[in-house]
């Protein structure tokens, strides 16, 4: 299959993956030096979409910035925002009342769901399969629709406020999230028996691109790039936040350290994320969903803090340095598929430009969340 | 525990320093009352502080000068450490420039370092751990977009994020687009 | 039948519309047969079912300018879009629909078709060598291995048939196989052959079809989610316009094949009024499969391609042919 071949650097050529490449799902470059359709080396150029969301964040007030974090990764908005708002509560000394916190986790994972099934069918477009794109988009509809009549908005939400929410649940909503757990578990098992079994697919993704956990670690990986490599990393377990100590769910490992170990990990979070909700469905405590009192202008004390998630990407941080006053100092946003778009050079060497490319979409690539 | 070993391993780089108690670093004061005090704030001295996990979100802080800077990498390396990032911070009224470089553990045993060095605005150079972790190669060459702080020895310097002819550092507090 | 002028004229035009038509109407069956398998609408805005989507799409690609790329090879630029239409066409001239609907029947009508179709891959070659691009020329090259690779297990899987039949005439070898299911060459326990390794023949070469066609899953020629379009990166208007014509075409034809080689033709599954409505039965049936298989399947590699071929299609068609031969010594 991937026997070792005789790089011959005099006969390369160089092909240019982007900017607009239907593979890399944005505007993200890959300058690959090719012999044949192997790769001898790739560097990737990043920053197309490049918005600095840092300064931004350093010129306006704390709650102008909400709605930044959604920009970011269109696909998994909720929980960057929850890393936001969860970093300036912390540094400010908000509390959040109990029935927020798990209407945000319960937001958070629909939307994690809704991440991956986009995921997964534009994975398996990138391997040739078409249909299942339209099937995840389907069962990601319903999640759309539940998060627009409570949000507002249907990707780039603007739903967290320090200190709770902008709109309470309804009866409708936790109707319709009923619903949607059994439906789409009954979606994983036809996804199973479409994708996961088919030949072809696995024989794709079967030992192709190993990433090894030392690798992970000297880049930073997180998120499924870590787990596919046997790493039991996963923010909400390794540094507990907000409600997530109360539920009682996995974290899907695989130790194949291929492209497929990867699709597994995320496949198996869906049902894990399904769990979450439902819990969380069911113990939701009543009561209001901003607390009483509240600064009424957002002014941490000087410091510097940190507050990582997991996000639908991997481990997001907001490292956010203030100075006391009404802006923040300096905001720096940790992207995680920044740490996992940067393996990619390193590992696709040697592989040939079909792999590479299956490798490319295993990583769940949101270029806006690299560029930032 | 994994945060007192790493503690103890980077205070070995201060020989002379005492180790000095939590919370009470005078460049960053946490309390309302200290704030006043810190109008005009005493450079922190090099050292290693154990903060408050439930405030800061990190275990460690480690500030080093540019000289220790990759004996300390390597001894978080060592450890079993990952990186997490590296950005900047611009102190313009102390005419300094802040590298911060965050590192944490894939384990259950949690610990956050977080070590930082100071530079002087005018010449800021700090040399380039991109030999230890592979993975910094695109963190310092974001930090080098943003603040212009030369990584020396990078093997490939050039604007990541920003434009290829990029000649200013939108981050840095004097910079006007 | 006379070969009279206006004989051949009626052929040509006849095969020329027959493979006009299906390239046009299998467009519109396949967004639609897509559309069914997604759970979505497809085409249905312009007459009844979307029916005028065709001709408008014929009139949208007519109506654009054919933009060649600077530095590219004027003239193969422009052969490569002929070439893959016009083989397919030819292709038409010796298939018989039934006992009398045939243009022109040749007693190695096998041969000619063959023939046509190993040009279908000097368009490939041509369009991806000419345009100057380099996603272009590594689809060329992957096309022209593809195409070495899957044309000798075909051929093979057909000398396996024709050496039952004893003849080449595309018409003979239906009529020996007239009569009911179980004396096609798929299935042969009547016919004049007993050999019950024929449902893997037909198999075979059933894959060296879709292989040869272009088809999903060995699509690799025009692996959009790494070479952009592949060989017709560069191809707009009617350029582009052929290479999907012809694309069906060739679908047509190979599903004709196999109906010809292994499902008995024009003749009933049950032994009952053979005729042509039973020929374009089957003929639709192979290229619906066709469809479901291109939305249902991701892409191999072309490693797994070329694996495919050299390690398994082709050492079983091999034996095949020489388990096929000691069969007819014996018996």
């Amino acid at each position: 299959m991937n026997a070792p071949i005789l790089l011959q650097p005099d006969e390369t050529f160089i092909l240019n993956v982007g900017p607009q490449h239907p593979a890399t799902h944005g505007v993200l470059r890959v300058k690959m030096e090719m012999s044949g359709e192997y790769i001898v080396n790739a560097e990737t150029v990043i920053g197309y979409i490049h918005r600095m969301h840092e300064k931004m964040g350093e010129l306006k007030t704390y709650p102008q910035f909400l709605m930044n974090l959604s920009r970011m990764d269109y696909l998994g908005a909720l929980g960057y925002s929850h890393c936001h708002v969860l970093v300036v509560e912390k540094a400010s000394g908000i509390v959040v009342p109990e029935r927020a916190e798990y209407i945000r986790a319960i937001m958070v994972e629909l939307n994690r769901i809704a991440s991956h099934l986009f995921w997964f069918g534009a994975f398996v477009m990138d391997l040739g399969g078409f249909s299942p794109l339209m099937y995840a988009l389907q069962d990601r509809e319903h999640i759309l629709d539940m998060l627009e009549a409570v949000t507002g908005s249907r990707l780039t939400y603007c739903y967290f406020r320090f200190g709770g929410l902008y709109n309470d649940i309804d009866d409708d909503f936790i109707a319709a999230a009923r619903r949607f757990i059994p439906r789409m578990r009954k979606s994983l098992k036809k996804y199973k028996a479409l994708v996961t079994g088919n030949i072809i697919f696995r024989k794709r993704l079967e030992g192709i691109a190993p990433l090894t956990p030392e690798m992970c670690r000297k880049y930073g990986a997180s998120s499924a790039v870590a787990r596919g490599s046997g790493i039991n990393f996963d923010v909400r377990r390794n540094e507990p936040y907000s409600v997530y100590p109360e539920f009682d769910f996995d974290i899907p490992v695989y130790h194949e350290c291929d492209s497929l170990a990867r699709y597994m990990v995320r496949m198996d979070e869906i049902e894990q994320s399904l769990r979450i909700v439902e819990q969380g469905l069911d113990k939701l405590p009543g009561g209001p969903i901003m607390p009483d009192k509240k600064p009424k202008i957002i002014k941490p004390p000087a410091g510097d803090y940190y507050q990582a998630v997991e996000t639908a990407r991997g481990s997001f941080g907001v490292r956010l340095v203030s100075d006391g006053g009404k802006n923040p100092y300096r905001l720096k946003l940790r992207s995680p598929t920044y740490s996992n778009m940067h393996l990619f050079d390193e590992a696709c060497r040697g592989m040939m430009i079909m792999d590479a490319l299956a490798f490319m979409g295993s990583l769940d690539l949101v270029i806006p969340e690299i560029d930032r | 525990m994994i945060c007192d070993k790493t503690k103890q391993a980077l205070q070995s780089l201060f020989p002379k320093a005492t180790p000095e108690p939590a919370e009470s670093s005078p460049a960053i004061p946490s309390s309302e009352a200290q704030e006043k005090k810190a109008k005009a704030p005493a450079p922190r001295q090099d050292g290693v502080v154990e903060r408050d996990y439930a405030v800061h979100g990190y275990h460690l802080d480690a500030q080093v000068s540019p000289d220790q800077l990759l004996e300390a990498v390597s001894i978080l390396d060592e450890a079993a450490f990952f990186i997490e990032s590296i950005t900047g911070v611009d102190w313009i009224k102390e005419n300094q420039l802040e590298v911060v470089y965050d590192f944490s553990r894939y384990d259950f045993d949690t610990c956050r370092v977080v070590i930082r060095t100071r530079l002087d605005r005018n010449n800021p150079v700090v040399p380039t751990i991109t030999g230890i972790y592979a993975g910094a190669n695109w963190h310092e060459r974001e930090t080098h977009d943003f603040f212009g702080i030369k990584f020396e020895g990078h093997p490939h310097l050039i604007p990541l994020l920003l434009p290829e002819d990029a000649d200013f550092h939108p981050l840095l507090k004097d910079f006007k687009a | 039948m006379r070969l009279t002028l206006i004989n051949v004229v009626i052929a040509v035009v006849a095969a020329i519309a027959f493979a006009a038509l299906n390239a046009a109407y299998l467009v519109w069956a396949e967004r639609r047969g897509a559309a069914r398998i997604q759970r979505r609408p497809g085409p249905n805005i312009n007459g009844p079912f979307g029916l005028l989507q065709p001709p408008l799409d014929g009139i949208k690609l007519m109506a654009k300018q054919l933009t060649i790329p600077g530095g590219a090879d004027k003239a193969m630029f422009i052969a490569a879009p002929i070439l893959a239409m016009f083989p397919a066409i030819m292709s038409f001239v010796t298939i018989p629909f039934s006992d009398t609907i045939v243009a022109k029947n040749m007693n190695v009508g096998i041969l000619m078709i063959f023939a046509f179709a190993s040009m279908g891959g000097m368009s490939l070659v041509f369009a991806g060598w000419s345009s100057r691009n380099k996603y272009a020329m590594m689809s060329s090259v992957r096309a022209v291995s593809q195409a070495v690779a899957y044309e000798i297990p075909m051929l093979i899987t057909t000398i396996t048939v024709v050496m039952i039949t004893g003849s080449m005439d595309l018409m003979e070898i239906v009529r020996q196989q007239s009569g009911s299911i179980l004396h096609w060459n798929i299935f042969p326990v009547l016919g004049n052959s007993h050999n019950l390794l024929m449902p893997f023949s037909f198999l075979i070469f059933f894959t060296c079809t879709l292989a040869e066609t272009n088809r999903a899953p060995f699509d690799l020629g025009e692996a959009e989610s790494e070479l952009v379009a592949g060989f017709h990166t560069e191809y707009g208007s009617m350029g582009f316009g052929l290479f999907f014509m012809g694309e069906y075409a060739n679908i047509v034809v190979g599903s004709c094949l196999t109906t010809i080689l292994f499902l008995g033709g024009w003749n009933c599954p049950f032994g009952l009024f053979p005729g042509v409505w039973w020929f374009i039965l089957k003929l639709y049936l192979l290229i619906g499969t066709f469809i479901w298989i291109r939305w249902t399947f991701p892409r191999t590699t072309i490693y797994g391609l070329l694996n495919l071929s050299w390690k398994i299609l082709i050492p079983l068609s091999l034996f095949n042919l020489l388990f096929t031969a000691g069969l007819l010594k014996v018996f």
